[in-house]
């Protein structure tokens, strides 16, 4: 009998149990997956539960509903790993391991930049990326009464790179329906050279910001946050003052990764990008956003990395070669406000562009085009995660790898 | 598109980063540098090495990054390519600029 441990029982690791239960055969493989949080968060929901769209309970459930029969699931804090060794130390055992994936996923870490987690931290100064903070900026939007609204970007690679924009279009829509717009000054700060970096978005969505008077700063690498003024504060000392910070700290991976010496500056895994195989360990994989693959940190991503890995798995183990196929396929919806929303559908080499999706030239979803349709879609998508994604089933008629049927490539801004 | 520089040919973006780093050479460098009103010290070539070195290993670039390189410190880093240092030495270096997903 031969052991697969999981580590990270959050979306992908989840997926891959599912996946996987179902493809080793049983009196070959013990999985095993360990996961010390009890709570599964439908972390996509953190985004609307701010603007009081989704409440607490639409976005949590029990982890261990997910996790299928004839999975060894354990609840411990896992300590280190040592691949050389083919264990992993938990609170009190150790296990071994013949393959071992790794899905530890990735966090915000405020303390990197100095001055964030000042006075102003959980007073003025909110992230939505975590339950905690999304909830307590609900809170604070309740009872806020207008200024600046500064909404910031710390450093790439961040979950859901999407996620700060649609933040800013949502609270466009809210304080509009609150009927308080014009006391509101909102701000959107990004390290990066714009807020739409690829050409071809820049051209059809600059658009958004204009209509919704959201001012841009871009170039902007934070270097501290000044408390006493309500500033933040960059390395070429240009200064922003702000009412209401919602900031993205910097995201990195798993601190067990770091003690266990697998990982880049940010705690990220080197990762094969096509094969999702572990740079330094032939039978260590790695998916989601444990990750330094250079695509988008989004459980879409990890769904559409979720059926290559699994692919590659059983290939492992039978000892043959490995596909190189995961092309960083993402297809993510981005809401803008008004009850519509945008669809993007892209890989590592094809910037996302105009078309239908997911039947060429019928849809009924349109991509890159604000639509009704497209929020409904992403307001289902609730819906899916909880019933297909996490558990390992495919989204009918959405491929894994992106699909170039239905797309306009040479493409002007319409 | 095409662009020619340094009395030579190159291949270029809508931005003007380069689509084919095997057609930079230094001389097109210092005059892409010039562009960017940028005069090349013996600084700005320690960092556009550095820059390579990153991108031949796949490993994304960031101002974190340039902090811990032990070649610059952040400071300089924007005293040498001022007002977006992260796009104007890539776009120098011949290599795409950093990304985002959209």
């Amino acid at each position: 009998m031969k052991n697969l441990v999981i580590l990270g029982a959050g979306t992908s690791g989840t997926m891959m149990a599912n996946h996987l239960v179902k493809k080793l055969q049983k009196k070959d493989w013990k999985i095993t997956i360990v996961d010390q949080y009890k709570t599964h968060y439908y972390q996509p929901g953190f985004l609307f539960l701010p603007f009081d769209t989704y409440t607490e309970d639409q976005v949590k459930k029990k982890g261990g509903k997910f996790i299928p029969k004839g999975v060894n699931y354990i609840q411990k804090k896992i300590e280190q790993i040592f691949p050389e060794d083919n264990k992993v130390e938990l609170s009190d055992e150790t296990l071994e391991y013949d393959i071992l994936i790794v899905a530890t996923g990735s966090k915000i870490a405020p303390d990197e930049t100095e001055g964030l987690l000042g006075p102003l931290w959980q007073k003025d100064i909110f992230d939505f990326y975590t339950y905690e903070g999304a909830l307590s900026l609900r809170n604070k939007l309740r009872e806020w009464e207008g200024g600046k609204l500064v909404i910031h970007l710390t450093e790439m690679p961040i979950k859901c790179p999407v996620a700060p924009l649609e933040f800013a279009f949502l609270a466009d829509s809210y304080f509009r329906k609150k009927g308080m717009r014009d006391k509101v000054e909102i701000t959107y700060v990004t390290p990066l050279s714009g807020a739409f970096t690829k050409p071809t978005c820049t051209k059809a969505l600059n658009y958004l910001l204009e209509e919704k008077q959201i001012n841009i700063e871009i170039d902007f690498a934070i270097e501290r946050v000044d408390n006493d003024n309500k500033m933040i504060i960059d390395y070429a000392d240009k200064e922003i003052p702000f009412d209401l910070l919602v900031t993205i700290p910097t995201n990195m991976g798993d601190e067990v990764i770091e003690r266990s010496g697998m990982g880049d500056d940010l705690n990220f895994i080197p990762t094969h990008k096509h094969s999702l195989q572990s740079k330094a360990h032939k039978n260590v994989f790695v998916i989601g956003d444990a990750t330094n693959v250079p695509a988008s940190k989004a459980g879409s991503v990890a769904h559409f990395q979720a059926e290559t890995l699994t692919d590659n798995i059983l290939l492992y183990t039978k000892g043959y070669k490995l596909k190189e196929e995961f092309d960083g396929h993402a297809n993510c919806f981005i809401e803008t406000g008004n009850n519509k929303a945008l669809l993007i559908d892209f890989n590592y080499d094809q910037e996302p562009v105009h078309g239908t999706f997911p039947f060429a030239g019928i849809g009924p979803l349109k991509l890159l085009k604000e639509s009704v349709f497209n929020h409904w879609g992403k307001l289902a998508f609730r819906w899916v995660y909880w019933n297909m994604l996490l558990k390992g089933i495919a989204i009918p008629f959405v491929s894994r790898n992106m699909s170039f049927k239905g797309k306009k490539f040479d493409i002007k801004a319409e | 598109m095409k662009k020619v520089i340094a009395q030579t040919e190159i291949d270029v973006n809508e931005e003007g980063y380069m689509t084919e780093f095997s057609q930079w050479s230094k001389e097109i460098c210092v005059c892409l540098a010039d562009e960017q009103d940028i005069c090349m010290t013996e600084k700005h070539w320690e960092v556009i090495e550095y820059i390579h070195e990153k991108h031949n290993n796949e490993e994304p670039l960031s101002i974190r990054g340039i902090k811990k390189s032990g070649v610059i410190n952040i400071k300089e880093f924007y005293s040498l390519f001022p007002g977006g240092p992260l796009k104007k030495s890539t776009l120098i270096a011949g290599i795409p600029k950093p990304k985002s997903c959209i």
